[in-house]
């Protein structure tokens, strides 16, 4: 190594136009990507920001002020439900004004009301239902399927089964969701025969089939990454194949499974329209997984869209996003740094 | 070379023409965006200089586009809130203006294989809020209800709960789904279902006739009901825009009030505002 050296500084003097408006424009693009995702990181924290000096209510405009005009005043009369009894809301007025700490930390999620409620417990508890039947499901799926490929198929299966659940990773989350909504959801609830057809388990399945490909890929790198010796010295001590696979193999590839499980986590907590069509999105606080759930990235993804800028409801989804950006962050960052090193360690040897 | 020129001399021209063309943009209901679509349609069919461009989202992305300046008129299928008119009266001055372009109907359906075939306000009411959770309460069969209802970006949501509801809050286990067309899905598939929307034609459900009170009549949603102040959950649609209307947009409302504009509300399904 250390003889090339010079002559690589040789050629290298010589210097290249080209050479250098090629290196610029990467770097560049390089310098852009990173920033954009920073630039993300501040505005989701910004956004989130004036939960923490909320002042309630400042009210600044007498009901007359706020008198619309009418325009095309001509029209029919039509009945609306009496309103002659007194509106409901006496449930509500009774209750004291609550610090909007306490209110986040509540149980019912009911932010269009006419005192508002932001509980995220249920939405918190909601994501944390779906990510956990899915990775239930889709872990041992992927593993196994990934071990399948690494050291039994014959290479004509490999050579098909790797590629078809790697396209699986590129499938439309919606169609996915779509799919649960219109079919799964349907036949597990004949099969199974529970009371409500959108549900957790419904969501965790369809979600699985998201997450399976990202295990499945990550599993199978570590996977092969094993060195052949290890195979070679079970198989020699007369081990049989699946005693091999299964007490050297899978052991020697565990930080890689590990990171893969922790990605699969990452996406299912953060993945949107499947759990948005196939839950039922109903805030409930229950641990049934057979109960409707409304998840905290189905909550921003339905409501962000309504909110009048710069209102609580629209810095609390904020919040919520914060919640979810830095969760799925410190998944990634784990399986990426910590475990990723191990591995290299743990076959790489101290050079 | 001659066809390159010639074919960026009549692209240039295409997008000279359309730059010429006075556009407006209308946004906002989900439940009106059909009909918007139809209005815009004809008007320009009618008007070559006009260009109407609609796009839905739902009655609150409308009202926070125009609040936002991204629009000039907003479809809603409910009346605006007061915290918007509060933003609309910080940034423009005036709390804007409202018009209302049609009636329409609030259906609420159920299973087909449902035996009931009437409620009153009230048992929709209680069914929502909690209060009712067995069919056998409201003489249909004994199996637990399963409630749907539409996002809470959604003008029907919105005026489900100030009108029907009174205001109360839903119960949690109601399950909020995104559109009328989901709501009828789910409750044709699911045989204790109940749900609500604009009038639909869906497969596998049917619209119950409605009670005012406990005592009065059940009527359907028709538009003679609606129209002679029977049916007891009608609602307006509106349009709304910052300023009073002025040039093709006032035109272009003036149209949709006139007898053809409202035409065309009753050829989509919804019930003419005159």
């Amino acid at each position: 190594m250390e003889e090339k050296q010079p002559q690589i500084d040789l050629l290298q003097k010589k210097f290249y136009f080209s050479d250098w408006i090629a290196k610029i424009i990467i770097k560049t693009v390089a310098f852009v990507s990173f920033i954009s995702i920073i630039l993300i990181f501040l505005f989701v924290f910004r956004e989130a920001f004036p939960l923490f000096s909320y002042q309630p209510d400042k009210m600044s405009y007498k009901e007359e002020e706020l008198e619309q005009e009418v325009y095309g005043e001509e029209h029919i009369e039509i009945v609306t439900p009496d309103k002659s009894e007194k509106k409901l809301s006496a449930q509500n007025a009774s209750e004291e004004e609550k610090s909007i700490w306490d209110n986040i930390f509540s149980t019912i999620w009911e932010p269009i009301s006419s005192k508002p409620k932001y509980g995220i417990i249920p939405l918190v508890i909601g994501s944390f239902k779906v990510t956990l039947i899915a990775i239930l499901i889709a872990a041992p799926i992927g593993i196994l399927s990934a071990l399948f490929t690494s050291m039994f198929a014959p290479k004509w299966t490999k050579e098909i089964l790797k590629p078809a659940i790697e396209i699986l990773a590129g499938f439309p989350s919606v169609v996915i969701g779509f799919f649960a909504l219109i079919v799964m959801a349907s036949f597990l609830q004949n099969l199974l025969g529970y009371q409500y057809r959108l549900n957790a388990f419904v969501g965790g399945i369809a979600m699985s089939l998201a997450v399976i490909p990202i295990i499945y890929t990550v599993t199978e790198d570590s996977l092969s990454a094993v060195p052949q010796s290890y195979i070679e010295a079970s198989l020699a001590l007369g081990a049989e194949k699946w005693q091999t696979a299964l007490f050297v193999v899978l052991p020697a590839a565990t930080p890689g499974i590990f990171a893969a499980v922790l990605l699969g986590i990452g996406r299912a907590f953060g993945e949107t329209m499947i759990v948005l069509m196939a839950t039922g999105n109903a805030a409930l606080m229950s641990l049934s997984i057979f109960e409707p759930v409304r998840t905290m990235s189905a909550t921003i993804g339905a409501e962000m869209a309504e909110v009048v800028f710069g209102e609580l409801h629209y810095n609390i989804l904020f919040f919520l996003g914060s919640v979810l950006f830095l969760f799925t962050f410190t998944l990634n960052a784990i399986a990426e740094f910590y475990v990723r090193n191990r591995l290299l360690k743990k076959f790489g040897g101290e050079k | 070379m001659k066809k390159y020129i010639l074919s960026i001399i009549t692209l240039v021209t295409i997008f000279l023409s359309l730059f010429a063309k006075e556009v407006i943009t209308v946004k906002g209901s989900d439940t009106m965006v059909i009909l918007a679509q139809r209005w815009a349609e004809v008007y320009m069919k009618k008007n070559k200089n006009v260009v109407i461009q609609v796009t839905g989202g739902g009655s609150g992305t409308g009202i926070s586009a125009l609040i936002n300046g991204t629009t000039d008129i907003c479809n809603s299928s409910r009346p605006m809130k007061k915290e918007e008119k509060i933003k609309l009266k910080e940034k423009y001055g005036s709390p804007g203006i409202e018009i209302k372009v049609a009636v329409d109907g609030l259906s609420i359906y159920v299973n087909e294989k449902n035996p009931i075939n009437e409620l009153s306000v009230e048992q929709v009411r209680d069914i929502y809020t909690g209060k009712i959770n067995n069919w056998k309460e409201v003489g249909g069969p004994d199996a637990k209800i399963i409630r749907y209802s539409r996002e809470n970006n959604s003008g029907t949501y919105v005026y489900f709960k100030d009108e029907v509801l009174l205001g109360a809050d839903f119960h949690p286990s109601t399950q909020n789904l995104p559109g009328t067309a989901a709501v009828v899905n789910a409750v044709s598939k699911d045989k204790n279902g109940i749900g609500y929307g604009g009038a639909a034609y869906g497969k596998g459900i049917k619209e119950l006739k409605i009670k005012k009170d406990s005592n009065s009549p059940a009527y359907a949603p028709t538009i003679e009901n609606i129209r002679k102040g029977l049916y007891p959950i009608s609602r307006f649609l509106y349009m709304y825009t910052r300023t009073k209307p002025e040039g093709e947009v006032k035109k272009f409302i003036d149209w949709v009030l006139s007898e053809e504009g409202q035409k065309v509300v009753s050829q989509v399904g919804y019930f003419p505002i005159r």
